[in-house]
């Protein structure tokens, strides 16, 4: 859990890069890494999720059938820059391997960080969806990452 | 003509003969030639896979994704019930109660199986370490790791999960598990090569029936596997994308 936790809950409106807003609660509590545990998903070419493992449902707090058809931008935080998923969907779409390391939003509007890998998935030399896979990071990782994301929300 | 087998040498070895078994009754049910070679160490076999000697692999996870994306192999089927954990143990007296407990220098106690290992440098990740801040061993099997671990010359070792249950019970009581991985969708497969692609039907109606048939339902036993299960190219596929995350 990160010290500055504070437990505090506010409401935020989210715009998502489609044009998409939505009101939602934020608790700034984290919900700790699970040990062990690698959290899947998969989405189509567009992010809609198609697969997500049980690790993914209990860690995002929603159920199978509510995270399935689903944008994978419900998982946004709003502490995390657009920039950063601008270089991911910029990376992946060349075909590429993403990493990185990112802050979550719980359905219940605490919060929880990965170290996330997306890959393309190619089957027969076509993208058929892509495949991100999250496992725990480092508590000097994520400090870095909430110092440069808060630089770049800044300048957003 | 007479087909070649092999089998991931991360197996114990009390199933050795099990797989002997195992290609004796295969051969029977496919009325075909089929040779087994066994190996002892990982990097002997992959270029023995290479040198494209094999029609028929028992394989670990990530050679799964050469041989199907570089060798044209298909998985036909997977032990049921089964999938391929790391854990990463410490000594029972050693003060790390955690991973993140460890740190940089840390000596690492490992083996030659790529999987194992991969896993278990993934799990260390969150205490900041890797490569270049551990000072890694590779020992020739588990049970040297554990001894490294119970002699004090390793901080920590990584274990497959189901060779590290099959340490004896003085071993394991000298030992405390920090970390097992719980991924599930990660496992060994069997796949059959391009050369002898026209048996993969009968050899996946064999397989999936054989806890069915008397003999091969001891052979199962002394392979220590409960049944096998059925895979298609997309499960195949998924496993190796999921694999590809984790290699960098
Ligand atoms: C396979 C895959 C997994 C993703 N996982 C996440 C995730 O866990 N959290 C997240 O906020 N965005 C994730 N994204 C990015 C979202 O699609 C989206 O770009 C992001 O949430 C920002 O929303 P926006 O682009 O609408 O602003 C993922 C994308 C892909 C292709």
């Amino acid at each position: 859990m990160s010290e500055q936790d504070t437990g505090e809950v506010s409401t935020v409106e989210i715009t998502y890069f489609d044009g998409t807003k939505r009101m939602t609660d934020i608790v700034d509590r984290e919900v700790p890494y699970p040990d062990g545990k690698l959290i899947v998903s998969r989405t189509d070419p567009q992010g809609f999720i198609t697969h997500a493992n049980q690790a993914f449902i209990d860690m995002s707090g929603y159920s199978e059938d509510e995270l399935i058809g689903t944008n994978h931008y419900i998982l946004r935080h709003p502490d995390m820059p657009a920039v950063a998923f601008k270089g991911l969907w910029d990376t992946i779409e060349q075909g590429t391997k993403w990493h990185g390391y990112v802050k979550n939003l719980r359905k219940d509007g605490a919060y929880y960080w990965v170290k996330a890998t997306v890959i393309p998935n190619i089957r027969n030399g076509k993208l058929v969806g892509y495949t991100s896979v999250r496992r725990k990071p480092s508590r000097s990782k994520i400090e870095e990452s909430e110092a440069l994301y808060k630089t770049l929300m800044a300048e957003e | 003509m007479t087909y070649n087998l092999t089998v991931s040498p991360d197996f114990a070895p009390d199933h050795i003969s099990g797989w002997y078994f195992f290609n004796t009754w295969l051969q029977r049910k496919l009325d075909v030639g089929i040779h087994l070679e066994l190996y002892d160490n990982f990097d002997t076999q992959r270029s023995d896979i290479r040198a494209d000697k094999f029609d028929l692999i028992y394989a670990n996870p990530y050679d799964a994704s050469m041989l199907v994306r570089e060798m044209g192999f298909q998985a036909v089927v997977r032990p049921a019930s089964k999938s391929d954990e790391t854990v990463i143990a410490v000594n029972a007296e050693s003060p790390f109660q955690t991973v993140e407990d460890l740190s940089s220098g840390c000596r690492v106690a490992t083996t030659d199986d790529p999987d194992v290992h991969t896993m278990g440098m993934i799990m260390l990740e969150s205490a900041d370490l890797d490569k270049n801040n551990t000072a890694i061993k590779e020992y020739s099997s588990y049970v040297v790791v554990a001894k490294n671990l119970l002699n004090g010359d390793a901080d920590a070792g990584f274990f497959l999960k189901d060779a590290y249950d099959e340490l004896s019970e003085l071993i394991r009581s000298k030992m405390r598990v920090l970390v097992s991985s719980q991924i599930s969708v990660v496992h060994h497969s069997l796949l059959v090569g391009p050369r002898m692609a026209e048996h993969i039907p009968a050899i996946q109606a064999a397989l999936l029936t054989m806890q069915e048939d008397e003999k091969g339902k001891g052979v199962l036993e002394s392979m220590d596997i409960d049944n096998w299960e059925p895979m298609d190219s997309e499960q195949t596929e998924f496993m190796i994308d999921l694999i590809d995350t984790l290699i960098d």
